[in-house]
């Protein structure tokens, strides 16, 4: 087998839909289009909480070019979806959540009419006072029938009395991030003629989409489609509904396809964000700088509808420890609703806010115990064979020490003060730095996470593989979202069957059950498994054909890296030629189950595996203007194997950037629950004049059981840049820094800060 | 608003008949409505993103901020523009070497930034580079792979 890894990553190779995507030719959603079609548009709530007095839409459907206006008296069939528990409207009816809960849809001929078909819905509004505060929303009117609990996860373990010859306590904050992907929310949904309805849709998982969207639209499973269209990017973003229903609805409406595509402001608005959170962290450690014990009290925001909030409440739960050995833990997470935007997945899912939590303690405690940052966590580094706070034991490689030794062995960069005619200075092209007062600072965090479903979910793909006249066409439901699956399938299956033609049929749920979504770091480690089984499984039964054929003992046969051949070396016959007739098998894959935690004391093999990845941040900081320049990231990440080198290093340095963007610039910022800055003109992401070099060192320890030992990397990266450049800042500042994304004021008038917020230990 | 107005584009070196057109429509709107170039995309209509970027007059620019109208007599080239037999440049064909591509939204507007930057600075030091794409986001690579495709472009370009 191992053997045959070497061959998947010989053969790694470039992504097969990149010559489309560099000429501009490759269809993303926002570019599909049909010549009859109507475009649809919707109207939102601009209040954070409302009464819907009355709507009229009179006026409206009088606007030229418009074909159909809705409301939710107009809805087919079930009023409400959502992932794991259907609390969200389709549309409002009789009130609004939040700002953005849609009222209205219309269709029109085209985009303006659209547009002015909005303007001419007249809706009442009676504005409700918004919940907005998480830590009064459990004291708050409900904001939905449902509560504003979402879940609180206990996890105790150990002896909860023990005390810590050193104690460090802290109160943290992380602001809202949103996903910021590029590609609009947009899709076509186009009748069938036979009362059916296809949605060509950007979605991270066709399935859960399909799942949700037939009961809204009163049809049958079967009549309805879900197939993945171009996506530009999802991090988390494309996992709920966004233009879904609402194409669809107005689509069997007017039997006519109709196309949604959002613009910036509304895709701020119409796909969920991640959790803001207040933390409060107890810490105990022996004076040797051992952990003791660690408290945890960790509240988010999950808005006004439920989505995922509940699992990943649980996530910031499980890795609030960190990767360290805690013999003793209490901690307590809590997702509560809100009038506030709803929150749902984002890369790291929860344990992003968490790292950053433990990793600003561990700073904290090395400054308590006059100890250096770096060996205090390699001296409390978790290793596999350790006990995790839910009484897990980590079977897996635990690369923790490896990571962080490796994040620390690449040289530091010059120490001068980086003066590229002013722009390598904190301001950069503003060149207004003042260089006496730039300060550098370097900090360390490691953080951990789960891969794939957790707490006993049912986590399955599946993937079929048709072997005809040289040609593999491969059908799996997994949607790219320009993660490379489309080049790693491919990739396996060459390895497997050596046939260069290898096509991958369009992910939708219309041709293969579920794959499950492209989310959680899963979709290598799930679907690259069912690939891996299924070409297995084509090959064995080529071999065994060949030798009915020829009557020869299959026993006497092997199947060798895409070749059939004798074990006394006589026979070697490509398996893309031992067999004249079609191959067609499908094969069904699930990992290992997972358990639920119980609810008292969170206790339970939640987990199929992790991975772990650390990151040191070198930034220079201009202590007049608080501006911030990242120098440098380098990092460790634990990939168990890396299949496609080049495509490991995109996703790490993609997800490195994005932890930056939280911890220097990224925040929704949500006034009495309405947002201030839906655009890329106020919410600031990465530039390229913003990045810095990111240095790589992979630490390959294959996993048993994954796919030729590979791991998932898609989430590993975001986990602790945020915490490592917030750590290095505060090196550079000497200040507390207790919030993230760390703001010029916060660094200028950090004396005069008011103090942050955060439940009290129980 | 309703005024209606007829006006012929030069993209890609084809003349174009834009018909009853509004007069404010934007270049970007004309280009992926009217004229189907869908090579050319939209992140955010307001000149942040360069999802959008097309060379007029050789003049790098965000088509979403241009009026159409405006754009008469001129020469526009888009992505589609860049490769029009089929082959790829040297830049198009390092970005996919190098991993620069990933979901591929923001992969034509750099691939043309990418081109202006060169016709104009054809050594560029790293710093030129990242001055040059820093109107260009890209929410996938990180930049890092798609630096990487610049360079090699212009280390086989010096031969």
């Amino acid at each position: 087998m191992a053997d045959l890894a070497d061959k998947v990553v010989a053969g790694a190779r470039t992504r097969p839909d990149g010559k489309v995507k560099v000429t501009g030719g490759f269809a993303v959603s926002s570019d599909l289009h049909m010549e009859d079609m109507l475009w649809g548009a919707t109207l939102r709530s601009p209040h954070a909480s409302a009464r819907i007095v009355s709507i009229d839409v009179s006026k409206a459907e009088l606007v030229p070019g418009i074909v159909a206006v809705m409301t939710s008296k107009d809805l087919p069939a079930k009023p409400t979806y959502g992932l794991l528990h259907a609390d969200q409207p389709v549309l409002a009816s009789d009130v609004v959540r939040f700002e953005g809960d849609p009222v209205a849809i219309v269709a029109g001929e085209n985009l303006e009419a659209c547009r002015r078909a909005l303007r001419a819905i007249e809706v009442i509004y009676e504005v409700l006072d918004p919940v907005t505060d998480p830590e009064l929303a459990e004291i708050s009117p409900p904001v939905h029938p449902d509560g504003n609990l979402f879940r609180r996860v206990v996890i105790t373990s150990g002896d909860p009395e023990i005390q810590g010859e050193i104690i460090v306590e802290g109160v943290y904050e992380v602001g809202m991030q949103d996903q910021a992907f590029l590609g609009p929310e947009s899709g076509l949904a186009v009748p069938d003629g036979k009362g059916g309805i296809d949605l060509y849709v950007a979605t991270q998982g066709p399935h859960q989409d399909h799942r949700q969207l037939a009961p809204c639209l009163g049809l049958e499973p079967e009549a309805v489609r879900v197939q993945v269209a171009g996506v530009g990017g999802a991090f988390g973003g494309r996992e709920d509904f966004s233009v879904h229903p609402h194409a669809c609805i107005l689509a069997l409406k007017t039997n006519r396809p109709v196309k949604m595509s959002y613009l910036r402001n509304e895709s701020f608005v119409g796909h969920l964000h991640r959790h803001p959170a207040r933390m409060r962290f107890r810490h105990h450690a022996t004076r040797a700088g051992d952990l003791v014990k660690v408290e945890a009290q960790i509240l988010l925001d999950g808005g006004a509808y439920a989505s995922t909030s509940a699992f990943v409440a649980s996530n910031a739960a499980r890795f609030a420890c960190g990767p360290y050995k805690v013999p003793n833990a209490h901690v307590v997470a809590t997702c509560v609703r809100t009038n506030n935007h709803p929150c749902g997945a984002m890369r790291g899912f929860g344990a992003v806010q968490a790292c950053f939590g433990h990793e600003s303690q561990m700073d904290k405690l090395a400054a308590a115990l006059d100890m250096d940052p770096l060996q205090l966590r390699l001296r409390n580094a978790m290793q596999t064979g350790d006990r995790l706070p839910t009484g897990q034991v980590v079977h897996v490689p635990a690369p923790v020490r490896e990571c962080l030794e490796a994040a620390a062995a690449f040289p530091l960069p010059p120490t001068a003060v980086d003066n590229q005619d002013g722009y390598g200075l904190p301001g950069g092209a503003g060149r207004t730095a003042d260089p006496s007062r730039v300060r550098r600072g370097v900090g360390f965090a490691v953080g951990f996470k789960n891969i794939a479903y957790a707490e006993g979910y049912n986590d399955d793909t599946r993937a079929r593989c048709l072997l005809h006249q040289g040609r593999a066409t491969i059908t799996c439901a997994v949607a790219e979202l320009g993660q490379g699956f489309v080049t790693i399938s491919r990739q396996i299956a060459k390895a497997i069957l050596g046939v260069d033609e290898i096509d991958l049929a369009p992910a939708s749920t219309g041709l293969i059950g579920s794959a499950g979504s492209s989310a959680a770091s899963r979709q290598t480690y799930m679907s690259g498994a069912a690939v891996e089984r299924v070409c297995h499984e084509v090959a064995a039964r080529a071999k065994q054909s060949f030798a009915q054929q020829h009557s020869i003992d299959p026993e006497s046969l092997l199947v060798d890296g895409g070749f059939i051949v004798s074990k006394d070396g006589s026979i070697r016959i490509p398996i893309a030629h031992a067999c004249p007739e079609p191959i067609e098998v499908e094969v069904y894959h699930m990992h290992p189950p997972t358990a639920p935690m119980d609810e008292r004391t969170g206790q339970g093999d939640t987990d199929v595996s992790w991975l772990f990845g650390a990151q040191r941040a070198v930034v220079d900081v201009d202590l007049d203007l608080g501006l911030v320049r990242v120098v440098q990231i380098t990092t460790g990440q634990d990939v168990g194997r890396a299949l496609n080198p080049v495509s490991v290093v995109g996703q790490i340095e993609g997800g490195i950037s994005q932890g930056m963007g939280l911890a220097v610039m990224e925040e929704v910022i949500s006034v009495n629950g309405l947002v201030k800055n839906p655009s890329f003109t106020d919410y600031l992401i990465p530039t390229f004049a913003d990045m810095p070099p990111v240095e790589v060192s992979f630490i390959e320890e294959p996993e048993a059981g994954a796919p030729f030992g590979a791991k998932g990397v898609g989430e590993t990266p975001s986990l602790a840049s945020t915490a490592a450049v917030a750590a290095a800042i505060r090196a550079a500042t000497g200040l507390d820094l207790p919030r993230v994304p760390i703001r010029p004021e916060d660094i200028v008038f950090a004396a005069s800060a008011k103090p942050l917020s955060a439940p009290q230990f129980t | 608003m309703d005024e209606q107005i007829s006006f012929t584009l030069n993209v890609n070196g084809h003349k174009h008949e834009i018909q009853s057109a509004w007069l404010g429509e934007s270049l970007l709107f004309v280009l992926r409505e009217r004229l189907n170039l869908w090579g050319t995309k939209n992140a955010c209509e307001q000149g942040e993103c360069g999802s959008c970027s097309v060379l007029i007059d050789g003049r790098l620019c965000c088509s979403c901020l241009e009026m159409a109208a405006a754009a008469v007599g001129t020469d526009i080239l888009t992505i589609e523009g860049l490769a029009p037999n089929g082959d790829l440049s040297d830049i198009q064909e390092a970005f996919v070497e190098e991993g620069g591509v990933q979901c591929g939204f923001c992969t034509p507007g750099m691939v043309v930034a990418v081109h202006d930057l060169l016709e104009a600075n054809p050594s560029p030091s790293s710093l030129e580079i990242r001055e040059a794409l820093s109107g260009n986001l890209c929410r996938c690579t990180g930049y890092g792979r798609i630096e990487a495709a610049v360079r090699r472009v212009v280390e086989a370009r010096h031969g």
